[in-house]
């Protein structure tokens, strides 16, 4: 049989996020087509009960000690490079998280495998794994295959790869050897900081806002909270401190592909329209009927998003 | 207290374009800069050394245009700038980036903490900071957005996580990858730009970091290219047009066709 393909289950809080899902979901396609397992590996503490939510896995590895309980980026990859180095899994795909984009290169490093990041397509290509992903922040693709005599790493992006059902997996438990737990770094507390309930990377819809709300996020937060997603920025309003960092979209931000962006009042430079152009369907709103947004969006309109937007609430709301 | 800043020199990615015919990005005669990110790394080295003293060192591995790059960071501040060049390394995937890197900071031997960005720009890995502090056996930290406290043994940071951020504390040395929201990159001085003119930018080669052949470049890659292309958007924007409440009724329409609603 052929070698497995392992998934990195994330966890935080004792929940598992989004990209878990998405990750088994291309981890069961690969696997079906390469006749192997599929391995979710599992670090935490007191998380067992999290097992029964990994679905089209074959097996689930627990590995659990108090000092595992929050998200250590030497203590993780000690634990996943140990086990790595003993079974030799073909691949091993991370959530596009921050913690998951921290733990995979530092795994691949110690292992000696090699890695592609931001994944947003996997395919089998004559027996041959080929990877996708973006380059120049969102605005190139390119196509990659991996070295296989090696572990390779993925990380994949954000609502790239459908999510399975299927079948919970036989648990085995594996005791840390205890050099795998030492570490220099401590996790001391955490802040939550977004207001929301759906974070950018994992939103469906985003409604982003740049210079021309002119500091006024309200009806934003509004529309984004009836419709279930999450809000955006464009630098300048970061800049302008309108809104905190953690929302800012494009270069210097976050990359993000929902099935809807509705841009107001981003005129749309190159390093805004870089981190969203892979969205489904992007509708700007914009008052100056040159913006460059309008080049990039499928739905355009030229007009006063204070108007438009409390009517789009409205009409939500009704259906 | 001694910092090395890691940087790359890369195409400004708002310039690129493609050639039509091979389907690859076009990089010659394309303006280079320093990574954005990197340039908040460089701040964050700059402004360690303003308030604690020591030393900052910027470090890059690139063709050998990555001087430039190198000597904008002396014009920013950095006390010194160090290139690893040579056609050996070119064709490296981050993985091998990242060992020649950490080779080349193990030449350097005596720091307290190692500072880059959190991506580049133009592949966006993200790859080459935590794999360079395991190849050094460090810990790391990546999108820190805050310094709160650092000593001669240890730093204190908060770190732009999913939903919020973690305070983490870790043993120096160390690495951290920062996010833009860490400071505000000041300009080159006139006197900066004097300095760096005059700067003489040593080139590190394969005996200098006493790196093993096979495992730097192409050859040490184990992530190859196949193709690289920019994605054409086949369609015209389609505007919508009437009165704010009818524009309101056609964009919920449009939502339900994407089943958001």
């Amino acid at each position: 049989m052929a070698k497995e393909i392992w998934v990195f289950a994330e966890q935080r809080d004792k929940e598992l996020p989004g990209g878990v899902f998405e990750a088994l979901g291309i981890a069961r396609t690969l696997a079906d087509s390469l006749s192997t397992k599929v391995t979710a590996v599992l670090l935490g503490d007191g998380i067992r009960e999290l097992t029964g939510q990994l679905k089209g896995v074959d097996k689930v590895y627990l590995v659990e000690d108090k000092t595992l309980d929050s998200f250590n980026s030497e203590r993780f990859s000690k634990v996943l490079a140990g086990l790595v180095q003993k079974e030799n899994p073909l691949l091993f795909i991370f959530p596009g998280t921050a913690n998951g984009k921290s733990l995979a290169p530092r795994v691949a490093a110690a292992t000696g495998g090699g890695m592609v990041s931001d994944c947003n397509d996997i395919a089998l290509t004559d027996g041959k794994l080929e990877f996708t992903h973006s380059i120049l922040a969102g605005k190139g693709l390119a196509k990659a295959n991996l070295d296989e005599s090696v572990t390779g790493f993925v990380t994949i992006r954000p609502k790239a790869f459908e999510r399975t059902e299927g079948n919970t997996g036989e648990v085995i438990e594996i005791t840390p050897e205890a050099s795998w737990l030492e570490s220099k770094l401590k996790v001391k507390e955490f802040i939550a900081e977004l207001s929301e309930k759906v974070s950018l990377e994992e939103a469906d819809i985003i409604v982003a806002g740049g210079r021309g709300t002119g500091g006024n996020f309200g009806p934003l937060e509004e529309l984004a909270e009836v419709l279930g997603g999450a809000v955006g920025a464009s630098r300048a309003a970061v800049d302008a401190g309108w809104i905190s960092y953690a929302h800012q979209v494009g270069q210097t931000g976050k990359t993000v592909s929902p099935k809807v962006y509705i841009a107001c009042g981003i005129s749309g430079a190159l390093q805004h329209l870089a981190g969203m152009q892979s969205a489904d369907v992007i509708i700007a709103i914009n008052k100056n009927p040159d913006a460059p947004i309008f080049q990039m969006a499928h739905y355009g309109i030229v007009g006063d998003m204070f108007e438009i937007i409390p009517e789009i609430i409205a009409e939500v709301k009704k259906a | 207290m001694k910092s090395i800043v890691l940087i790359k020199q890369i195409p400004d990615t708002g310039e690129m374009s493609m050639d039509p015919q091979s389907k690859w990005l076009v990089r010659e005669d394309v303006n280079k800069i320093i990574n954005p990110f990197d340039t908040y790394a460089l701040e964050e080295g700059i402004r360690l050394k303003e308030q604690h003293g020591g030393e900052v060192v910027a470090l890059s591995m690139g063709p050998e245009h990555s001087k430039e790059a190198l000597k904008e960071a002396i014009a920013m501040g950095v006390d010194a700038s160090i290139l690893i060049s040579g056609d050996v390394f070119r064709g490296a995937d981050a993985q091998a980036t990242a060992y020649v890197l950490a080779k080349g900071i193990a030449k350097i031997s005596e720091y307290d903490l190692i500072i880059g960005g959190i991506y580049t720009s133009d592949g966006a890995t993200g790859q080459v900071g935590p794999a360079v502090a395991e190849h050094l056996g460090i810990p790391h930290i990546t999108g820190v957005r805050k310094i709160r406290e650092i000593s001669e043994t240890r730093i204190e940071v908060e770190r732009l996580t999913d939903g919020g951020v973690e305070v983490v504390e870790a043993e120096l040395p160390a690495l951290i990858t920062v996010v833009k929201e860490i400071n505000e990159p000041r300009l080159t001085s006139l006197k900066g730009i004097m300095k760096a003119k005059k700067a003489e930018i040593p080139i590190w080669g394969m005996d200098d970091i006493e790196a093993t052949e096979g495992r730097v470049g192409e050859t040490g890659s184990k992530a190859k290219v196949i193709d690289t292309w920019i994605p054409q958007r086949s369609k015209d924007v389609e505007m919508l047009e009437g009165s704010a409440q009818e524009i309101g009724k056609a964009i919920v329409d449009k939502l339900k066709t994407a089943k958001i609603i």
